[in-house]
């Protein structure tokens, strides 16, 4: 059945029948081709909506202080909220159970020097603690600590991109560098998987920046983590009761949609990861279809294929060929082609998407990928398909008596 | 060669049957030409496709070489129409995507020659039939005339018992059928044993005996004096 001069025949048929060969193989590799590109980009979005949080920790909640809109108890409406050290206290102190860690979070933008070297950057005036929320890698050096924070010590920790820029080549660690006029020591350099801009911050104790600014203890956001084992539910319980206190403390009405407001990153990160997967059944189900309608599309174009050579199968018959030979000619040839194909189509599909890598970004695309594993058995699925879908017909085929298959003209 | 014994035929038009072959009676020796000679609806066609297997009687026997041809599936059919005979069809019946060569070789490839040997033995019976030449040429490359004689060495490449010719010239004007019929003069000279269904009267008489059908009954056999297409070329 497998000699080569079958295989010859087979050949032969096939180069012979190009349009046949040609629409057959096309089904296939369409419908594989689409099938991976379609896996790969709705992997690719699930890989872009993992990448927002992954560079940040989801149990996090960012406060940050507004203006109020309604007067509640006798305050005016139209009243800047502020928050200051006590503030930090007094959730630490009130919500001991669920919270892990607090920090103050104060950004200021200024002019900073080293040597000749000079350019703007954001300094951003932390806690210790700060390092979690951020999850910031530090590539020498130490990070900020508590010691810091107590001693108000004049330490800075540096991004990647600024001792790139400030110090060229050089290693910046224990130099010092002119930060809006102040001068500080760089501890520690980092890096930040969320890109650029994350790289381009330098990090500073709170108390240090309270008291370059006249020894104030004004805050401007306050960073939350809580215990992770709290889940998704008790971080919404605590969302509520942190807010509930907040509004208390603050005397801000509890409908004031404008005085504070809580930046619950747990509960954005769980909304997204639904919408990434409503976004998943859909692609699954599209690329299901798709697969669908070329196991159809082939089994049509055989069911053809069979009827058009009727007259040839009874000429072959009359020539002394068995059923079974008749059989096995049209499902090697039908197999053989849609194979061929089938793997074209999912090594294409694979190497578009392989080729795309961050491409794509802009679309919310990012390193579109398919599950080897998944993609072979498609393709099996359809060749074995296509391979039932002409066995059915070929038999029918090899059954015709010649003289009724030769009388078709 | 061939021996026929009682041979009976009905074929299901609806509610109605029609009996095509009511008994049928004859035999063919080794080296014969014989012209099976009747009107259309005669049953000529019917017990051609029967000798060939292409067809199966309702009762009779029927004998090839001796062997009994009974009791045929469709892979025992083509085991014994690949062993036994050779076709020639009106409508030449050649595969279109197959050059001259190929369909020749064709039902050797069925009988699972090597391929070598193959191309070697069609190439022969192309030459024998005069287009060696046109061997690498599609049947549609081919005039009417030149397609019935690929399809003549197509039915002599396998070395058949028999060759059954099914109005091999109804396709084709005088002269060509006069040139195929030479060829099959010459081919029964080398000893092979041939039938022929036609209607036409002229072709019957270049065969050396007639059976006339009638209604489904052989009306007369009768030997007759050979007359040779190359007298008309």
């Amino acid at each position: 059945m497998f000699s080569r001069d079958n295989w010859k025949e087979i050949f032969e048929t096939i180069q012979k029948n190009k349009l046949r060969t040609f629409l057959s193989g096309f089904t296939v590799a369409l419908g594989i081709l689409i099938f991976v590109s379609l896996v790969g980009l709705t992997n690719g979005l699930q890989n872009t909506f993992d990448e927002f949080f992954n560079d940040d920790s989801t149990n996090t909640f960012f406060i940050f202080p507004g203006r109020t809109s309604m007067p509640y108890k006798g305050y005016k409406s139209n009243r800047q909220i502020e928050f200051d050290n006590s503030d930090l206290a007094d959730i630490e102190k009130n919500f001991s159970l669920f919270v892990q860690y607090v920090s103050p979070r104060i950004d200021r933008s200024g002019l900073v020097k080293y040597k000749n070297e000079s350019n703007n950057y954001t300094t951003r005036a932390v806690s210790e603690s700060y390092q979690f929320a951020e999850k910031t890698i530090m590539m020498k050096g130490r990070y900020l600590n508590l010691d810091d924070i107590k001693g108000k010590a004049k330490y800075a920790v540096i991004g990647r991109l600024v001792e790139q820029d400030l110090f060229n080549d050089e290693d910046a660690i224990g130099e010092y560098i002119d930060i809006a006029g102040s001068v500080f020591k760089v501890i520690g350099v980092f890096q930040d998987d969320a890109g650029d801009d994350e790289e381009r911050r330098i990090y500073i104790p709170y108390t240090t920046r309270q008291l370059i600014e006249k020894n104030t203890d004004k805050i401007n956001q306050i960073v939350v983590g809580f215990k992770p084992e709290i889940g998704y539910a008790g971080a919404m319980a605590f969302d509520k009761s942190l807010d509930k206190f907040l509004r208390d403390k603050k005397y801000i009405s509890p409908d004031d949609q404008n005085g504070i407001y809580i930046r619950n990153v747990m509960d954005q990160y769980e909304q997204n990861q639904q919408f990434a997967g409503v976004l998943a059944i859909i692609g699954g189900a599209i690329a299901f279809g798709t697969i669908l309608a070329g196991i159809i599309g082939i089994s049509n174009i055989m069911v053809f294929v069979v009827k058009e050579r009727t007259k040839e199968l009874g000429i072959r018959k009359a020539l002394g060929a068995t059923p079974r030979a008749v059989v096995s000619s049209i499902l090697l040839e039908s197999t053989f082609i849609t194979t061929i194909s089938g793997i074209f189509g999912m090594i294409l599909g694979m190497a578009i998407l392989s080729s795309m890598g961050e491409k794509l970004k802009d679309y919310f695309i990012t390193n579109p990928y398919i599950n080897l594993g998944l993609a072979i058995f498609a393709t099996i699925l359809l060749i074995v398909c296509g391979a039932i879908a002409g066995y059915i017909p070929a038999r029918r085929a090899a059954r015709i008596k010649p003289i009724v298959a030769l009388r078709d003209d | 060669m061939i021996e026929i014994k009682d041979l009976h035929k009905s074929y299901k038009m609806g509610s109605n049957s029609l009996h095509v072959l009511k008994g049928i009676n004859f035999t063919v020796k080794e080296g014969e030409l014989v012209a099976i000679m009747g009107s259309s609806g005669s049953g000529k066609s019917t017990l051609l496709n029967i000798l060939g297997m292409l067809d199966v009687a309702d009762s009779g026997e029927y004998k090839l070489d001796g062997v009994p041809i009974k009791d045929l599936n469709e892979t025992k059919a083509a085991k014994y129409r690949n062993k036994f005979l050779g076709f020639v069809f009106q409508s030449f019946n050649l595969i279109n995507y197959k050059t001259a060569l190929e369909n020749v070789a064709l039902p050797l490839y069925y009988q699972r020659i090597p391929r070598k040997e193959r191309q070697e033995k069609a190439l022969k019976y192309l030459e024998m039939v005069g287009l060696k030449e046109w061997s690498h040429h599609l049947p549609n490359e081919l005039s009417g005339g030149q397609n019935q004689r690929v399809a003549v060495a197509r039915a002599m490449a396998s070395e058949p018992k028999v060759i059954l010719a099914d109005e091999l010239t109804g396709a084709l004007d005088s002269t060509t059928s006069y040139e195929v019929m030479e060829l099959v003069q010459e081919i029964n000279d080398q000893g092979n044993t041939i039938l022929v269904v036609t209607h036409e009267d002229d072709i019957a008489h270049m065969c050396k005996r007639i059976v006339y059908l009638k209604d489904g009954v052989i009306i007369k056999d009768e030997k007759v004096k050979q007359v040779r297409a190359s007298e008309y070329v």
